[in-house]
């Protein structure tokens, strides 16, 4: 039985990882634009290809202007939001959180098209404006606003509805109450919805692709480099991406397990 | 004597969805005094201790504080402290930190700060655990470190909304005699919010029995237990006899069929009342014609004494005695006069004081049904 | 408490940048391009029902797919110890980290015709298989894209089955098979759900992978809303029809599996 699921998972395994691996070994290549699939000896011709796109310079720079700003937006206007919508009585609690569940169950594809119909009457509106980044960072908000609120909410919820009373009861104004007590308890909450908003706007194509106008974003640059019938520098990028994505993770995951170490120590030590 | 009153709700009303909580309530607190809010979950003293606090404005009314209007102050503002029911420590401070958190948000010095912050934990015994989380402290210590917190701010009016509540029963006596000594230390005024009767009547210079929000007695402890205004009071404060009665004349009242001595004067000829006997007032003899008598239904051992249910004519008493007695037993009943007391009829007549559906009342949180009338 | 008003802004926004778009896209779908109103385009939406039946289909399959693969891995992964669990739903998810448009053409490499597959076939001796281009590819982007989406919430239905409820079970008589078919598979209902929803969802509505593993042959719902807005066939009004028609479709889906279990999907969905 044991021998059996590891046979299960390995394959498994096999079937995620092996097209990441031959990706990234391929963007090794030394072939020019023959094949994607011919190994003709070891290279770096297709980082420094990279490196030397303009486009890809741009798209890159963009996609972070987004994602800082979309993430740090939704993130404050999450946040709000969340103590608002704990604060509700349970009938208004239920109308606002349908509205929040919305986005997340509707086809990314949807939400794209119906915020390029909005953004494109908004601009003829104003008098001829092109969608682009001010376009982008409005539907990136849009999407990553229901996640910030569901990563907040529990923390809300299992905090003692008290707490803020008993800061003010000591005399905090609501304001110092809420930076002194009610923040830092969410807080956890608050870092996984600002994460989960910045990945989620790095990532993002279907909603960027329908909003973007002609502005490059990296997922949409990536795309367009997808269209090309032979372009070994997608390869690279890959290489690059997932190599900083694992790089990060390494980061994070050791920096959790030493904090969880550090608090099981105290633990034993009270 | 009169006592200056440092805090008195004038008039106040508060509904919450449409649902009343408290109507036309006027309560004055007394300085330096032990006050206790008692009263079934529901009955508004948790609202009226919000109302205090600062937590909820009522929708009429005002509230003064050292004959200050105070209404609509916020509750930072205000100089009263709460000790919440299940405490909200801040958990992302240790205890330390907790105590330290008003003095720190009024601007004190840190070297101030220490100071008190040492002489709060001499105070609640808790030297030595400035810096540990309170998320790792019993439920006693993390009361203490809770008194602490409100104490440390010197409060002129300590609001504790039932403190003692989520502690076991050994350290709940503690806790009571802990919190009495500290309140006569400080001098401070003391709201003390509860629904246990034994708790009210044991910590308090005054108690202030409520129901369906609104007040239904105010007085010590002794007035509250001997001399109960109606019968919820009577039912409420621990165990009663409530027998419909009619009072003849002054110091004259007949019930259960039989005319009796008492000390009670002022009704009308003929008035119908409700007559209160406690359980440990009642004397058990030999039957005889002088005596009411009954039969003996159930005995239960309690330690101290025995619980005697005794069936007179349909209507079932309790009695409590350290006379042994046997089941199926005929016996007599007497009463001395100063032991019957006379109360006029209120809405809650007739709902409590009979012990045929008796069943050990465990649970005083538990609002008492209204029970079939025994005696007719 | 005022806290309430915090909810305003996030409510304005909402209604902005959801409720309007979403209204936007009716009016479209019952509109023509001069803006009077018609019925047209919904007529026109039943002519592509075939795409929409190819779609439906094909979602299913990978759903079905995703479900027969993962829950086992799920299950298997949730016996494992705790540490052990971490390590292995953060392998599970670390494909996720990387574009989804560059895991999709890591396939397209895979199985082009002169891809990497097609070459170690023939250097073994094998004849070479067409695979790039055909509907077997399509669901087999689906299933990879979206697995995970199947395997998280399953496995942490399956963490939070109560141990006790099993060793009851075990107590009570049942062999390990029956445990699994009367215990831990009804249990871990709710999680199958949400799963069966987070990959038919978008594997219903995807463009990207029809596109890049389908070739030009198998159109799906999300290729012809984008042709409406983006491509050759400019035609918002009709791509409003194909997109609402979409959207109803997709809502009587989760309405239909909430209602299969109530409590449960919401939570399992919250996780990921």
């Amino acid at each position: 039985m044991k021998a059996v699921s590891r046979i299960y998972m390995f394959l498994l395994f096999l079937f995620l990882y092996a097209p990441i691996f031959v990706l990234v070994i391929f963007s090794f290549n030394g072939s020019s634009t023959m094949s994607r699939s011919v190994w003709s000896g070891f290279s770096l011709r297709w980082y420094a290809c990279l490196f030397q796109d303009q486009m890809l310079l741009v798209s890159l720079r963009n996609t972070l202007i987004i994602a800082v700003v979309a993430s740090a937006v939704s993130t404050v206007l999450g946040t709000a939001a969340a103590i608002g919508i704990n604060g509700l009585n349970k009938w208004a609690r239920r109308v606002v959180m349908n509205v929040t569940n919305f986005p997340m169950m509707n086809p990314d594809i949807v939400t794209g098209v119906s915020l390029m119909l909005l953004f494109v009457a908004a601009a003829k509106f104003m008098g001829n404006l092109a969608l682009g980044m001010v376009s982008l960072i409005f539907a990136h908000i849009t999407f990553c606003l229901p996640y910030v609120i569901l990563s907040i909410m529990p923390k809300l919820r299992q905090m003692d509805p008290n707490l803020a009373e008993a800061a003010e009861d000591l005399g905090c104004t609501p304001r110092q109450a809420f930076f002194h007590v009610v923040l830092p308890e969410i807080m956890p909450g608050v870092v996984t919805g600002l994460i989960m908003a910045f990945t989620l706007s790095i990532d993002d194509f279907v909603v960027s692709y329908f909003t973007s106008g002609t502005t490059q974003t990296l997922p949409i640059f990536i795309y367009s480099m997808t269209r090309k019938r032979v372009s070994p520098e997608i390869n690279a990028l890959s290489a690059l991406l997932f190599g900083t994505i694992l790089l990060l993770l390494i980061i994070i995951n050791i920096r959790t397990s030493r904090e969880s170490k550090r608090s099981e120590t105290l633990q034993k030590e009270a | 004597m009169e006592k200056v009153s440092i805090i008195s709700l004038k008039d106040i009303a508060v509904s919450f969805d449409g649902e009343p909580v408290l109507k036309g309530f006027n309560l004055s607190i007394g300085d330096g005094e032990f006050v206790t809010l008692l009263g079934p979950s529901g009955c508004g003293k948790t609202t009226t201790l919000r109302i205090i606090g600062g937590f909820v404005r009522p929708d009429s009314g005002d509230v003064f504080f050292n004959g200050k209007r105070i209404t609509a102050l916020p509750p930072h503002k205000r100089e009263v402290n709460t000790i919440f029911q299940k405490y909200a420590l801040f958990p992302h401070l240790n205890v330390y930190d907790n105590v330290a958190f008003g003095m720190r948000v009024h601007g004190k010095s840190e070297r101030a700060i220490r100071q008190k912050v040492g002489k709060m934990l001499d105070m609640v015994d808790l030297r030595g655990f400035e810096y540990r989380n309170v998320n790792q402290l019993s439920g006693g210590q993390q009361q203490r470190v809770a008194i602490a917190r409100a104490l440390a701010n010197e409060p002129k009016v300590l609001l504790l909304d039932e403190p003692l509540g989520a502690l076991d029963l050994k350290l709940r006596k503690d806790m009571q005699v802990e919190l009495k000594k500290i309140q006569k230390q400080t001098g401070i005024t003391f709201l003390f919010v509860t629904h246990d009767q034994e708790e009210a009547l044991s910590m308090s210079d005054e108690v202030v029995v409520m129901d369906k929000g609104a007040i239904q007695q105010i007085g010590t402890p002794l007035d509250i237990y001997n001399e109960p205004k109606n019968a919820f009071v009577a039912d409420f404060i621990g165990e009663s006899n409530i027998l419909d009665g009619i009072m003849r004349e002054d110091f004259l009242v007949e019930f259960a069929g039989r005319r009796f001595r008492c000390v009670d004067k002022g009704f009308r000829t003929n008035e119908p009342v409700d007559v209160v006997i406690r359980p440990e007032d009642i004397d058990i003899s030999k039957p005889d014609d002088e005596k009411l008598t009954g039969m003996v239904q159930n005995v239960t051992f309690k330690g101290v004494f025995y619980e005697v249910i005794v069936d007179v004519h349909g209507f079932k008493w309790m009695i409590q005695t350290t006379d042994y007695v046997k089941s199926g037993e005929k016996i007599g009943i007497s009463v001395q006069p100063d032991e019957i007391h006379v109360m006029h009829k209120s809405e809650y007549s007739g709902k409590f004081g009979d012990y045929s559906t008796f069943s050990d009342e465990m649970g005083d949180d538990v609002q008492p049904l209204p029970k079939a009338e025994g005696a007719e | 408490m005022k806290s309430k008003a915090a909810v305003y802004p996030y409510l304005v926004w909402m209604i902005i940048f959801i409720i309007v778009p979403t209204a936007l896209v009716v009016v479209f779908a019952f509109t023509d391009k001069g803006g009077t109103f018609t019925l047209q385009n919904l007529q026109e939406v039943g002519q592509y029902s075939n795409i929409f039946l190819r779609s439906i289909w094909l979602g299913a399959v990978a759903t079905v797919v995703s479900l027969v693969v993962g829950y086992p891995a799920a299950y298997i992964i949730s016996r494992h110890s705790v540490s052990r669990q971490n390590t292995l739903i953060m392998l599970i998810m670390l494909p996720m980290w990387m574009n989804f448009l560059l895991r999709t053409y890591a396939w397209m490499t895979l199985l082009e015709d002169s891809g990497f597959i097609n070459r170690a076939l023939m250097a073994c001796g094998f004849p070479s298989v067409h695979m790039i281009n055909t509907q077997g590819a399509v669901v087999l982007g689906m299933v990879y894209n979206y697995i995970p989406y199947m395997i998280l919430p399953v496995y942490s239905v399956l963490t939070k089955i109560d141990p006790s409820v099993i060793e009851a079970a075990e107590d009570l008589g049942a062999d390990r098979r029956t445990v699994f078919l009367r215990v831990t598979l009804p249990l871990s209902m709710p999680g199958v759900i949400s799963g069966v929803t987070m990959v038919f969802v978008p594997s219903v509505s995807t463009f990207i992978i029809s596109k890049m593993l389908g070739g030009g042959s198998n159109l799906l719902i999300g290729d012809l809303i984008d042709m409406q807005f983006l491509g050759s066939a400019y035609n918002p009004n009709l791509g409003s029809a194909i997109s609402l028609v979409l959207m109803v479709l997709i809502l009587i889906c989760m309405g239909i599996m909430n209602q299969f279990d109530e409590n449960g999907a919401a939570e399992g969905g919250m996780m990921v």
